[in-house]
């Protein structure tokens, strides 16, 4: 409650409200003061006041030993885990709690971790959330309570930035490559702000996945929370509602050659590297998104010296093995890890350098955290390099001028 | 020129520091973007990849990215590479978790000041910072021996 009182003011807050759930992020084994901290709340019997589930964590719990982890590691990763269990909190092991449990409901005052399910529970439900860093989050969860202010408001919620996206050619917003992309130049763009998007009004309403990349992008590259499209985010029915009846304090104009350049600086290799590494799962794949993969990789295998991960949750890939997709998966040649992820668990093996994803999270922290080079691309493009054994890029109406 | 410059800031984390500014107008992930064993920064599409923020005072806008970064910055401190003092131009409440669990947990003070925007850029890297518990920067000429050094 102290660590929660001394923070509060930093978000311009002078008192606290109830929450009605939570979702911890400090699960990532970073080191051994976050594990003294939350083994000292479990030993000490503190429970979670409201119901509280838990991010993507360091260890896939069912299955590490395959993976090669140091041993001590995996215990600790595991004791982590355990300790927020014991508070009471739901062994979900996820980083899209709004996928795998039942999301929250429009204004739905929330406490959240984890940058991704911030911005979407904000943008994509609707739900109200600051961005709760690491040992925050059992703060809240513990008292039950977040600091009153920020996007927990009304005001606070409304755009102060407009992104204009002029026009774009045919079929471009259809791409599975464009909605991150988008969101990877929006949070370049907004920083911290709260920003509206304009332009997209006639694009095909994108699917949840597709929200979830640009939300997730937005939060990687920016620090934002919230954002805004007009006429496909709840609160942003009109340009007007989203502004709140008043003038943006500022307004940027995109066109087609910004959202390339920030295509491009997603790839950070040289895309003539042989290929290692193919990557799907930042954040943690929906059962939608792995039917996907396995429609593209049905009867097909990746080539030999490429390592395809799928990353997800325990609940869907549960649900793959049930179904047959899992098999689908895995004889294409993708190891399909639940709990975790690559860039949170040791999981790449040693002498990997080039990465390629469809995910602007992994192509952003991959080259830092893995020391690859990263290279992105379309789900299509991603898994068609897989079978080639090198980069393949289609560029379809990115190219157009 | 070589006469010191005072920045009153707002001590959000409050507590005493002096190092050696490293400055930039990109703001960082901790998570991500910084080793917490080794305290150098690791974030490929920063301008500061390969530093290292162990003592120094980390001059940014805010920070960005994960909500991993508070446990990050407490990881670094824990393990004695951590920074000296963070000086903002926005209020990141990310980065002062980071800094209220090192007081709260560890004991330790790594104080966080905002200050205006236009005060944040006067900071140059290699200049020596002094921060003062009430917020107050005292910044100084580059030290001689250190000039230019990462």
């Amino acid at each position: 409650m102290r660590i929660l009182t001394r923070v509060a003011p930093f978000y311009g807050a002078t008192s606290l409200i109830p929450v009605t759930r939570a979702h911890i992020d400090g699960i990532v084994l970073e080191g051994n003061a976050g594990l003294a901290f939350a083994e000292r709340l479990a030993n000490l019997g503190a429970r979670v006041r409201v119901p509280t589930s838990l991010n993507v964590g360091s260890l896939d719990r069912s299955d590490w030993q395959r993976h090669g982890m140091d041993p001590d590691y995996a215990d600790r990763a595991y004791r982590l885990g355990q300790a927020y269990v014991r508070m009471g909190a739901v062994p979900s092991f996820t980083c899209v709690p709004y996928q795998v449990l039942d999301p929250p409901a429009f204004g739905e005052q929330i406490a959240w971790s984890e940058s991704n399910a911030v911005a979407y529970a904000n943008s994509v439900l609707g739900a109200r959330t600051n961005r709760y860093g690491d040992y925050l989050d059992v703060c809240c969860a513990i008292a039950g309570r977040a600091p009153a202010a920020g996007l927990h408001l009304d005001e606070p919620r409304l755009a102060t930035l407009r992104i204009d996206i002029g026009p774009l050619p045919p079929g471009l917003a259809e791409r599975s490559d464009f909605w991150p992309v988008l969101g990877y130049l929006v949070g370049t763009l907004a920083g911290d702000r709260v920003p509206v998007v304009t332009g997209l009004e006639d694009a095909p309403r994108p699917d949840d996945d597709a929200l979830k990349a640009m939300t997730a992008a937005s939060a990687t590259s920016g620090a934002v929370a919230l954002l805004h499209v007009v006429g496909h985010t709840p609160e942003a029915p009109t340009l007007a509602a989203a502004l709140g009846g008043r003038r943006p304090a500022e307004t940027r104009s995109v066109s087609l050659r910004d959202l390339r350049d920030a295509r491009a600086e997603l790839s950070s290799a040289d895309p003539d590297s042989p290929l290692d590494l193919v990557a799907f799962g930042s954040p943690h794949c929906s059962l939608r998104e792995c039917r996907t993969l396995a429609g593209l990789m049905s009867g097909r295998r990746a080539a030999t010296g490429v390592d395809v991960y799928v990353t997800t949750s325990r609940a869907v890939r549960e649900l793959l093995a049930r179904d047959g997709t899992l098999a689908t998966l895995e004889a294409f040649g993708a190891t399909v890890t639940a709990d975790t992820c690559i860039v949170v668990a040791p999981l790449v093996r040693p002498g990997v350098r080039t990465l390629m994803t469809n995910s602007a999270k992994y192509a952003h922290y991959g080259p830092g955290i893995l020391n690859v080079g990263a290279i992105f691309g379309s789900t299509e493009a991603c898994v068609e390099s897989a079978v080639a054994g090198r980069v393949v890029l289609e560029e379809g109406p990115w190219t157009s001028r | 020129m070589d006469e010191p410059l005072t920045i009153r800031g707002t001590s959000l984390v409050p507590g005493t520091a002096d190092g050696l500014a490293l400055a930039s107008d990109v703001p960082i992930s901790f998570w991500g973007g910084v080793d917490p064993d080794r305290g150098t920064v690791i974030d490929q599409r920063h301008p500061w990849v390969g530093e290292r923020i162990s003592g120094r005072v980390l001059v940014l806008p805010q920070g960005r990215g994960s909500c991993s970064a508070s446990g990050v910055f407490l990881e670094s401190v824990a393990n004695g590479v951590g920074p000296s003092a963070v000086v903002v131009s926005s209020p990141d409440p990310v980065i002062g978790l980071g800094a209220v669990l090192v007081d709260e947990l560890l004991g330790r003070q790594v104080p966080v000041v905002l200050v205006a925007e236009a005060d944040r850029i006067r900071i140059r890297t290699g200049q020596r910072v002094a921060v003062e518990p009430d917020g107050t920067l005292t910044v100084g000429p580059p030290a001689r021996d250190v000039a230019g050094s990462g």
